[in-house]
């Protein structure tokens, strides 16, 4: 648990292996790690039959300890000889950055190759050692959270507002869909318009969701960042509360069912007037997960698409100005009030239609699914791509999502977790170290090179590391 | 008027809990200037930690008066002692690090942080409440409406609540003291008013920030343990909410200000539970967020904060 003292590794000089001082580290560690582990993990208590019992867990709390002991001496080793080559090579001067690094030129394909990957999914699926269904499946809650984040990276990436709440706009999106589809559209045009609910209802929650990321963010927008990320978070919860609590409206915890997407109107179901009757092709369930594949691919790519295009615009420009400094952009005349409340709109529109599609998907909805947990993913998505980066938003959602399923699967690594553990529970703790680690080692993300969208005569790119860390 | 002295009373001891978490926030946000996000969930380590411990005692609402005095002083160390070294360790590894990174950084850190612990806590202590026999029962009679049919309205202060609130204002007279008469609360104060002159002054800075979040842990698992016998169950995810309304209390009371905090953990907990006594359970904590936008937007610098000026 605890991470490298103060010495810093980078320096120059060479350091000679202090053999007190690293035994001094090492037993203080030993013992914040002990101390850490000592109630929590190495008394465990559990119910048993209505009687709680302790029992101690002491040598998985002694081989964590020792874990972390070895750990910790490995970062001092690592350190220690890191000083020592660096000053070996103290006399050859550092090899000048060349302009186009191997990441450059293949930096140019990576987003076409995705994006013919994506389009043909479904059709090389069925070699997927997981079987058709699973894949595609798996490949549409990627992308619903790809688009999700490509949302939330407006507000967070784009302007820099830490929104802790945008679960909420998936939730208003996703209600939307359900209060419209099942009361208000059958109420005005008959039981007839229920198959095309899908598509009247996409672009009003996207309505929707913005003009109650205008009605939220109004009051709030001139907050200083950390307020803004808790007032947020608030509302998020606010508006999960009264779905819960608003029985007439929302039918509370039991949530409602409405109906599930169609193809422009023809249902996916066995039987007269269905989808497969239509083209005379046999029903088979997987046209429905095709179907669903490639509506949130689409909806995903016209997120990417109108972010991509509105950072060239003079908006997006302002936000971006936004993001690193507020005073700055005020004295420069731009409207911070408007540039923040369009990308809190911007980013609340993507939610509410993800949140759409996902109650079409799911033909079920219910406040369950809007906690702040999965806010904190979005978030943890957004930050692991590397604030602002599209292209790093797809790999890490790839990775964190993919990584939950892998986590299903890995049933070898029971062998050393602790009795009684699947690793399916670890996923969430995993997400969570990987945000505090990222911000320590690539606060940028790992996706650091970001292309400048203004610039002057001819592009040059910027890495992370070169861009000032200051205030911005 | 009998029921508002009774709900007066609640509101006051949940108060005591809300103020006692926000001077961990006040603090740290005093001197560094960020949101300790995982605070609340420092609070959540202490309950749990005193729960384990308590169990371990085994000592039950049956045992006597003497042995549970002392099991409980035991119990307030120890869980202190953890909270103070997950907090001190929090610091270490997701906060320090990151002075001087960019500004959403350690809030960012902070939430992981939040996620960690929850998390760990969870895996290792599996999810469900922990629920106790009561340990301190027991309680005197504040006033009695008599009723023509019988049933008398009784108010009652239970021996819990006259703990809780005694033992925070003990608590709070101790703090006050730490900040205001010793060499560590001079140094607290110089740091956050300016770290650079203090550290010129031969403060060690490093040294006091850990010193602050050891302080604010310690409130907080105390806080924790007073949450964990008064509702008797205790549970990983109590830090979330009670986390936020420590907050709200914090920023209400003024941000920066101990005393402000313990105010609005007394405003913030009356609210609550008049708004529950007197409107609508469900929406409890729809009014202590709404408490909190209100005064985010209205009155920013709080009941006793000082204005904040932005400078470039």
């Amino acid at each position: 648990m605890s991470g490298p003292a103060k010495d810093t590794s980078s320096k120059a000089e060479v350091k000679t292996l202090d053999a007190f001082g690293l035994a001094k580290d090492l037993i203080g560690s030993a013992i914040i790690t002990m101390l850490i582990l000592t109630p929590i993990v190495s008394l465990k208590t559990t119910m048993n039959q209505g009687v709680l019992l302790i029992s101690g867990r002491w040598i998985l709390a002694a081989e964590l300890t020792a874990a972390v002991v070895i750990g910790r001496l490995l970062i001092h080793l690592y350190a220690w000889y890191k000083s020592h080559a660096a000053a070996n090579e103290v006399e050859s001067t550092k090899p000048v950055v060349k302009a186009t690094s191997l990441s450059d030129r293949i930096g140019k394909y990576v987003a076409p190759a995705l994006l013919v990957f994506a389009l043909v999914l479904p059709i090389i699926s069925y070699a997927s050692p997981w079987g058709e269904k699973r894949t595609i499946d798996l490949a549409i809650y990627i992308l619903t959270y790809i688009m999700l984040g490509w949302g939330l990276n407006v507000v967070v990436g784009l302007a820099g507002l830490l929104d802790l709440g945008y679960v909420a706009f998936y939730a208003i999106g996703a209600y939307a869909y359900a209060l419209l589809s099942t009361v208000l559209l059958p109420y005005l045009f008959g039981p007839g318009v229920l198959p095309w609910a899908f598509y009247i209802t996409l672009p009003l929650s996207g309505i929707l969701a913005a003009t109650w990321g205008i009605v939220l963010g109004f009051p709030v927008l001139r907050l200083r960042g950390d307020y803004l990320a808790i007032v947020t978070l608030a509302f998020g919860e606010m508006i999960r509360l009264v779905l819960i609590n608003w029985f007439a409206l929302t039918n509370g915890p039991q949530g409602i069912i409405v109906p599930k997407a169609t193809f422009f109107g023809l249902p996916f179901k066995d039987g007269e007037g269905s989808f497969s009757a239509f083209f005379n092709i046999p029903y088979d369930r997987i046209h429905f997960y095709f179907f669903l594949y490639y509506l949130i691919l689409t909806l995903a790519l016209i997120t990417y698409f109108v972010t991509k295009r509105l950072r060239r615009l003079p908006i997006g420009r302002a936000w971006e100005a936004l993001r690193e400094d507020e005073i700055a952009c005020r004295s420069l005349g731009i409207n911070t009030t408007t540039t923040k409340l369009t990308a809190f709109a911007t980013g609340a529109m993507f939610g509410g239609f993800a949140g759409s599609f996902f109650a079409a998907r799911q033909g079920f909805v219910s406040p369950e699914s809007f906690v702040y947990i999965e806010s904190a993913l979005i978030l943890a998505i957004v930050v692991l791509g590397g604030l602002g980066s599209q292209i790093g938003i797809v790999f890490s959602a790839i990775a964190i999502m993919g990584s939950f399923e892998i986590f299903r699967e890995m049933d070898f690594m029971k062998a050393i977790l602790p009795t009684g553990t699947e690793p399916i529970q670890f996923r969430m703790l995993a997400v969570g170290l990987a945000m505090v680690l990222m911000m320590r080692f690539r606060p940028r993300g790992f996706v650091t090179k970001r292309e400048p969208t203004v610039f002057l005569k001819e592009k040059k790119s910027i890495s992370g590391d070169m861009v000032a860390e200051g205030h911005g | 008027m009998e029921y508002f002295l009774q709900q007066l009373i609640n509101g006051l001891t949940l108060g005591s809990i809300y103020g006692l978490i926000a001077i961990g926030y006040t603090m740290v946000y005093g001197i560094i200037g960020m949101i300790n996000f995982a605070h609340g969930d420092v609070f959540m380590v202490g309950s749990v930690v005193s729960f384990i411990v308590l169990l371990g005692l085994g000592v039950t609402g049956g045992s006597g008066s003497f042995t549970i005095i002392l099991a409980l002083a035991l119990v307030v160390i120890i869980a202190m002692l953890i909270a103070a070294v997950y907090n001190w360790t929090i610091e270490r590894v997701a906060y320090r690090p990151l002075r001087g990174s960019f500004r959403l950084a350690p809030l960012i850190s902070a939430i992981g942080m939040s996620i960690v612990l929850q998390e760990f806590v969870r895996i290792a202590q599996e999810g469900r409440p922990k629920p106790i026999q009561p340990i301190i029962t027991g309680g005197y009679e504040v006033m009695r409406r008599v009723a023509a049919n019988g049933n008398d309205f009784v108010v009652k202060i239970s021996n819990m609540q006259i703990l809780i609130i005694l033992s925070t204002i003990a608590l709070m007279a101790i703090f006050t003291m730490i900040i205001q008469r010793t060499s560590l609360g001079r140094a607290q104060r110089a740091c956050e008013q300016d770290q650079k002159m203090a550290s010129l002054l031969g403060i060690n800075v490093d040294r006091t920030i850990s010193i602050t979040f050891i302080l604010g842990a310690a409130l907080a698992a105390f806080a924790g343990m007073m949450f964990f016998l008064y509702y008797n169950v205790t549970d990983f995810f109590i830090g979330f909410v009670a986390g936020i309304k420590a907050f709200t209390a914090a920023v209400l009371g003024g941000i920066g200000s101990i005393p402000g905090a313990m105010l609005g953990g007394m405003v913030i907990g009356l609210i609550e539970v008049m708004w529950s006594a007197y409107f609508s359970v469900e929406y409890k904590d729809v009014a202590a967020f709404t408490i909190l936008v209100i005064v985010l937007i209205f009155m920013p610098q709080g009941l006793l904060g000082k204005p904040e000026v932005e400078k470039v």
